[in-house]
């Protein structure tokens, strides 16, 4: 048995000194296991996206060739698939990760070897890799317009902050709290939950919201829930009658892709908020969804973590010509300030802070399972360390001038050049 | 005929230049015009105007463009920048209506036109708006509209309104529902003290939330530091400092806010201060790198404040003598103190109500958690309790079921219909896929318990790893029928939705019918004979292999129906089994293993329990799960066969 | 003492060679001190196979020697891998937090250095405060004790609670797999002060060994999971080997039988359970630094059963067959979901293995119960000629055992 491994070892060592010469990438998205249900539709995304560049010539005259591995959402698993792609495997760049702990398992990796991955999905904030680009929201880029977008818009007085209980819920909510108080909300007014993955008995939760309800304040609830718990959690919210004018629901984990789970009649009004609805009107994104659709079937729907896949292998593959190589610190050093079209109409911007500029777009639940746009902003700059929390407003992070991803602005030092994970 | 033609074209014109002359001249066209910034980007806070203005004119046309605006049905033309009602064309096109008098006026294509979308906060600003139309409208539904909307956002000129519109209405639930209003109104908005008194004394006992969120406000306190209590102030209570419900540190930071006391020096001032005067190397004398500890900066601080240099740190005797010198106190926000005594009055035997009804509302939780546990486990009731089989593929089962389901409402599209076909449907399948696993492989592993188990988990690895291969990973939609949809409502509290309450009534048939088929029918007797001694009952003349087939086949028969309702309630993936088959286990086990009143029992307590443990902890459902596992782990301690254990020969050892 | 214990069992030192010969050639092939042929990846993973085939020999003491089928042993693993986690990530941090604030105007406090570890800890999980657990977590010496007391005392408490209510065969199956539910929904919380579902990360930096490339770091801990393997597999062979073995597989085939015969069962089932625990938990405590995170998804349920299946595959009641079973299934396991194993195109139809390799994995182990309860270490009987005598399959039964072994007879 050993032999084997030995032999197959010896043969992908041989079959990557061949085949040098081609242009490869990385994809690191779980195919298995629950976070499969996300992740399936952004490795298809990023083979379609593959197939196209190779059609219109490839890159740098070379055909780029995917490598799909199955970290099967086992957190342990990316970290030794990642070592796996750039050691053996010898991919250029990755595209991968969905959940925050699969990246936080990757980041010591790819900084160890100076790999670079392109992360699609809205996030914590709270972090900046030399080696990841975030394409995802950070939470100024969803959370909090979502949130202004209640306080103003809506009149909301009370707020339940519902959420699974990991990560990006627990950070997103550490961030509102705070933002929600400096905004005058009391303490006593913000409500806040967890549950834990795939939770389905949300009876006891809805019923403790609707009782919010009995100060006379009006009240909205602000939604980290992820994945398939959301669908038992609408449901009861339909169940239970609540119209989106009586109780807001607003979400951020919730797209196009999670409402196929579900019949959307009972949620009309409900809320989402995003950088990019399938409903966005824009001929790009008409093009976009036709190919997808030709490609995966008619039913399928787009989200954005595909636009931000697409925005960042758009981007990656200007920055590898700009560049001309497709060496790691050359492609970062040609990234910063490129400008690639995004799907909603606007231009999507690469900061120094390895974060983009991209507008905030709220949407209301349709009977189709669409969104209507009501509301969209210009581009916002997406900021890795939170302004609302004292201890990250001192914070930025600047890898073109200042070379440094947690940089104390108070006593201009910079704290550490590798995350902290 | 050319003469027809030159007058019908003229005809023509002189229409379409009296159209454009209308709309030119239009006094609403005008009005949303010059107010065209604030109604195409419309927004809650700087809408107040547009409407108020529109109010103001008294146009005729006001009330439907208003309706139009808030459904979304108000279009613009981008070349000019007018509005229009629109109606989408099956073509795809966009057929514009005239906003004055509602003639046609012409097909546009989409990228010429551009819908307005109010969101939802500036639909209920409309919606506020318009019920001075709707609360003497003759069409009911407009005044049960116009009643929703004053609910969601009451205003002080709705009082008015509805006393006026009390007149007049024949329909008794709208009356009451006016009525009720109006009270709720008064106790916010009438001026006189009296009527607001009384209104607060008809809520006594009321389980509305809407009561208690027009109550409340009035109780809401501020609490406050002054020198002295003010004379003429509404005051609830004088709070001691240094109690449990005023820190001493609380009551000082109260005083700093109010301005009556310095405030304290944190850790991070006293370190700035520090470093702001560091010289050569130290700071009043202590050098820089011994300062790396509280004492030593306390000291140096000291050192710096003594020479006048910071200002002094705040003792604990200030401290003490600021706290003496001034008094706390809750201070209501109403002023009128008859109207606070009432509301309190009338909340506190409300929230008594509350609690009762809360804990019914629990208890029903409780219930249906209970029966969808029971549901799940019943299956394994038979099969694990019965026979003894452990069959770790169970879930797998109940998640074939939920699959049948979504594959027949694929098919047929009325969602009554598919449900009753996908009933049996699952349990024809499932009971197929029982049968055929019992046959192929359980049957050869009767006597090694322990390889059952780790068979059939590979058994429901690999039927996991199918329905993902054959249906993706994403959740499939299951949808109920309409009349599942919604919620019994007893009250404000307490309700329970209806696709609960068919869950219920679903795993008491199953109870039931279990129950007759295992004591009531010869195959049950055969079931229990093979049971309890196979040898036997094959020497009695029962055929132990059918019969084992069968009831194999009978448990997973019904996890396929458990399926299909627990698709209906949640959501239909292939992990959907997977969660249910630890709680499973655990409801057959804490109920006794061989007994389906314990299985019952089992459930009931596993349900009512979390929900218990939910109740106690409400902002982690995550602890509710873990300590039920402790307690059922313990439980078992002491009762290692269950609630209900069998006794004598049944036991079988 | 008539014969040494290694003539007794001479399948054991055939094992330690076969390791050491193993290590050795994985060290002169590695990318760290050898020629390179086999990456740092490919060490990694060797090294974290051994330290599975560690926690099942535990699996085969305390399920093929002593019948109590565990499905909770990976509780203690985890347990195990937590406890070195906090150290690895406490002193990490403190490194990182002492540089940043070497360049301040004034030395920190010690609270300040405490304040900054829990910021830096903590911030991603939305808290900034140490919890009381963390009390010794900058002792290594307090962490390397807790993680053999921990998973120790839980074991003890869990088996003395279990055993002396008389719980046996499925139904301990069962209250295992509770267990080890309960404590990962426990440490699935934010609030169990081990961040939660975020778990414990970046433990492949060992604090005070940044420069020191992954690729040495792989080899030495490859050389620490060889070493507890063999110390393990001495120590499981010796506890077999004896009267006190002959004493435990009589509790497998007839519990009631030696109880009869006047032994303890109760404390010789607790004993085998707590040693097999403790196994379990520095197992865990070399996987996880090499696995580089721990979070409470790998103490689920499932993984305690797929350690049942590599020792079932592997052959129980055999050492060496637990060890078989568990570097086999893990390592075709890494290859066929790694996308190296070739699409198989049907025509109509092309199998992919990410997909159908779970399918292929659940059935060959309906296969292996079926038809070869034996497991992969049967195909060494057949070898050397020494089959058992033939019971209908069920020699390895826990429960009835050497009742049908008289049935057979007859």
């Amino acid at each position: 048995m050993m032999k084997r491994i030995l032999s197959a070892a010896v043969l992908s060592a041989v079959f990557a000194g061949a085949a040098d010469a081609e242009i490869k990438v990385g994809i690191l998205h779980s195919l298995s296991g629950t976070m499969a249900i996300s992740e399936t539709t952004l490795k298809d995304t990023m083979l379609m996206l593959i197939e196209q560049q190779n059609a219109k010539g490839g890159l740098l005259g070379e055909e780029i060739v995917p490598v799909v591995v199955d970290p099967a959402s086992d957190w342990p698993l990316f970290a030794e698939k990642a070592r796996e792609l750039i050691t053996v495997q010898d991919v250029n760049v990755m595209f991968g990760c969905w959940t925050s702990v699969s990246r936080k398992s990757v980041l010591p990796v790819i900084e160890e070897l100076n790999g670079l991955l392109f992360y699609p999905v809205q996030y914590e904030g709270e972090e900046s890799s030399k080696n990841v680009f975030y394409t995802g929201a950070a939470p100024n880029q969803q959370a909090i317009p979502a949130t202004d977008y209640f306080l103003e818009e809506l009149g909301v007085e009370k707020f339940a902050l519902l959420g699974t209980d990991y990560v990006y819920p627990r950070t997103t909510n550490k961030i509102l709290e705070q933002y929600l108080k400096d905004k005058g909300i009391a303490a006593d007014d913000i409500f806040v939950n967890y549950t834990p993955f795939g939770h389905s008995d949300w009876s006891k939760i809805v019923a403790d919201v609707v009782a919010l309800g009995a100060d006379g304040k009006k009240v909205g609830v602000i939604s980290t829930i992820n994945g398939d718990a959301n669908i038992g959690f609408y449901k009861e919210l339909a169940a239970a009658g609540i119209s989106a004018d009586d109780i807001p629901v607003v979400a951020f984990s919730v797209g196009e892709e999670e409402l196929s789970g579900l019949d959307t009649t009972n949620l009309v009004g409900h809320l989402a908020a995003w950088n990019y609805f399938q409903s966005a009107e824009s001929d790009l994104n008409d093009e976009f969804i036709a190919a997808w659709k030709a490609k995966m079937g008619e039913d399928r729907v787009t989200n954005d973590p595909m636009e931000a896949h697409v925005i960042g292998f758009n981007m990656w593959v200007q920055a590898v010509e700009k560049a001309g190589t497709t060496d790691v610190d050359a492609v970062r050093e040609a990234m910063y300030g490129l400008e690639t079209p995004n799907l909603t109409g606007g231009t999507a911007v690469m900061l120094p802070n390895h974060h983009l500029a991209k507008p905030v777009l709220i949407g209301e639940i349709q009977e189709d399972g669409q969104f209507d746009i009501i509301s969209q902003t210009e581009e916002v700059a997406g900021d890795a360390w939170t302004d609302f929390l004292a201890e990250s407003a001192v914070l930025k992070s600047d890898w073109k001038d200042l070379d440094c991803g947690m940089y104390n602005t108070d006593t201009s030092t910079c704290v550490q050049i590798k995350s902290n994970y | 005929m050319t003469r027809t033609v030159i007058l019908a074209l003229r005809a023509a014109l002189f229409w379409l230049m009296a159209a454009i002359a209308v709309n030119a001249q239009s006094p609403i066209q005008d009005l949303l015009q010059e107010n065209r910034a604030a109604v195409e980007k419309a927004s809650r806070k700087t809408i107040d105007g547009v409407i108020d203005e529109l109010l103001a004119s008294g146009l005729p046309q006001t009330r439907e463009v208003l309706a139009k605006w808030r459904e979304k049905e108000i279009w613009q033309r981008k070349e000019d920048g007018l509005f229009f009602f629109a109606k989408p064309l099956p073509n795809k096109n966009i057929q514009l209506f005239d906003i004055e008098t509602g003639d046609p006026v012409g097909e546009f294509d989409k990228k010429a036109v551009k819908q307005l979308k109010p969101n939802s906060g500036v639909r209920s600003v409309i919606a506020t708006a318009l019920v001075r139309y709707q609360l003497t409208d003759p069409d009911p539904r407009k005044r049960a509209e116009g009643l929703r909307a004053i609910e969601r956002g009451p205003e002080a000129s709705h009082l008015a309104a509805l006393r006026a519109a009390f007149e007049g209405e024949d329909d008794p639930a709208l009356l009451a529902r006016k009525q009720r209003l109006e009270r709720l109104l008064t106790i916010s908005y009438d001026e006189d003290s009296a009527a607001r008194v009384a209104a607060i004394e008809s809520f006594t006992g009321d389980l509305g939330v809407d009561a208690r969120a027009a109550l409340n406000p009035l109780t809401s306190t501020t609490r406050k530091a002054a020198a002295e209590l003010p004379t003429n102030a509404n005051i609830k209570a004088v709070i001691k400092p240094g109690t449990a419900r005023l820190s001493r540190d609380q009551a000082y930071a109260l005083l700093v806010a109010a301005e009556l006391a310095p405030a304290r020096i944190t850790a991070a001032e006293k370190k700035d201060a520090l470093i702001a005067n560091i010289v050569e190397g130290s700071v009043a004398g202590t050098p820089i790198h011994t300062l790396d500890t509280d004492a030593a900066r306390t000291q140096a601080y000291a050192t710096l404040a003594a020479a006048g240099t910071v200002p002094a740190e705040v003792t604990a005797a200030d401290v003490d003598a600021a706290l003496a010198a001034h008094v706390f106190f809750d201070q209501y926000d109403e002023p009128d103190a008859n109207v606070t005594d009432a509301a309190q009055e009338a909340l506190t035997s409300i929230s008594t109500k509350v609690g009762v009804n809360q804990m019914f509302d629990l208890a029903l939780d409780g219930l249906s958690l209970a029966s969808i546990y029971f549901l799940a486990a019943i299956g394994l009731a038979i099969t694990f309790g019965v026979m003894g089989v452990i069959n770790m593929a169970h879930g797998e089962f109940i998640m074939m079921g939920a699959y049948t389901g979504y594959v027949v409402q694929q098919v047929i599209p009325d969602y009554t219909v598919s449900i009753i076909v996908a009933l049996p449907l699952a349990f024809a399948i499932t009971f197929a896929a029982g049968v055929a696993m019992e046959r192929l492989v359980i049957r050869w592993l009767y006597n090694r318990p322990l390889e059952t188990l780790l068979a059939t988990f590979g058994i429901s690895i690999a039927l996991q790893q199918l329905a993902k291969n054959i249906f993706g990973t994403q959740a499939r939609p299951l949808t109920s029928p309409a009349w599942l949809d919604g919620a019994l409502v007893f009250n404000d509290v307490v309700s329970i939705s209806y696709i609960r309450i068919a869950i219920f009534v679903l795993s008491v048939i199953f109870l039931f019918l279990l129950l007759f088929v295992l004591n009531k029918t010869r195959l049950g007797l055969e079931v229990r004979a093979v049971t309890q001694n196979p040898r036997m009952a094959a020497s009695m003349g029962i055929n132990p292999d059918r019969i084992n087939m069968l009831t194999f086949g009978l448990g997973s028969g019904i996890a396929g129906i458990a399926g299909v309702a627990i698709g209906l309630y949640a959501k239909v993936t292939s992990e959907l089994g997977a969660d249910y088959i630890v709680q499973s286990f655990m409801t057959v086990v804490v109920g006794g293993v061989g007994n389906i009143w314990g299985t019952l029992l089992g459930a009931t307590m596993i349900g009512s329990l979390q929900k218990g443990i939910e109740w106690l902890n409400p902002s982690n459902t995550l602890a509710a799960q873990t300590y039920m596992i402790i307690f059922i782990i313990i439980f078992i301690q002491f009762r290692p066969k269950g609630i209900i254990a069998l006794k004598g020969r049944a036991a079988g050892d | 003492m008539e014969r040494s214990f290694f003539a007794r069992n001479p399948s054991t030192l055939i094992f330690i060679t076969i390791l050491a010969v193993f290590t050795l050639g994985v060290t002169l092939l590695s990318e760290g001190l050898g020629v390179d042929v086999i990456s740092t990846s490919m060490v990694k993973t060797l090294g974290k196979t051994l330290c599975l085939c560690l926690i099942a020999i535990a699996m085969d003491l305390v399920w093929g020697y002593c019948g109590i089928l565990s499905l909770g042993h990976f509780a203690f693993f985890g347990l195990g891998g937590y406890m070195i986690g906090m150290w690895l990530m406490y002193e990490r941090t403190k490194a990182i937090v002492v540089s940043a604030t070497a360049g301040a105007p004034l030395p920190p406090t010690p609270q300040e250095i405490r304040d900054g570890i829990g910021t830096q800890i903590f911030g991603v999980v939305g808290g900034a405060e140490i919890p009381p657990i963390w009390y010794f977590a900058d002792s290594l010496f307090a962490q390397l004790a807790l993680v053999v007391l921990i998973p120790g005392l839980l074991a003890l408490v869990f088996g003395w609670l279990a055993f002396r209510s008389r719980v046996t065969g499925v139904y301990l199956s069962i209250l295992t797999q509770a267990m080890t539910l309960a404590l990962s929904l426990y440490l699935f919380q934010n609030d169990s002060g081990l961040r939660g579902n975020n778990g414990l990360s970046g433990l492949q930096n060992l604090p005070g060994a940044e420069n020191v490339p992954q690729s040495l770091i792989s080899i030495y801990f490859l050389w620490a999971s060889a070493a507890a393997l063999a110390l393990g597999y001495l120590l499981a062979a010796w506890i077999v080997g004896g009267k006190f073995g002959s004493v435990i597989r009589g509790i497998r085939d007839d519990e009631a039988r030696v109880r009869f015969l006047g032994y303890h069962v109760e404390g010789y089932k607790l004993f085998v359970f707590t040693v097999t625990a403790i196994i379990a938990a520095i197992a865990g405590a070399l996987y996880y630094p090499q696995a580089g995170i721990i979070n409470p998804a790998e103490i689920a349920p499932i993984a305690s059963i797929y350690l049942a299946v590599w020792v079932a595959i592997g052959g129980r009641g055999r050492l060496y067959g637990a060890v078989i079973g568990a570097a086999f299934v893990s390592l075709v396991s890494t290859w066929f979901t790694g996308g190296q194993a070739p699409d198989i195109p049907l025509g109509f139809y092309t199998v992919k293995w990410v997909d159908w390799w779970l399918v292929l994995l659940g059935l060959s182990f309906v296969a292996v119960t079926l038809f070869a309860p034996k497991g992969i270490g049967g195909l060494f009987d057949m070898l050397s000629g020494r089959l058992a005598p033939q019971r209908h399959g069920a020699d390895l039964g826990p429960d009835q055992g050497s009742f049908r072994e008289k049935e057979a007879e007859q």
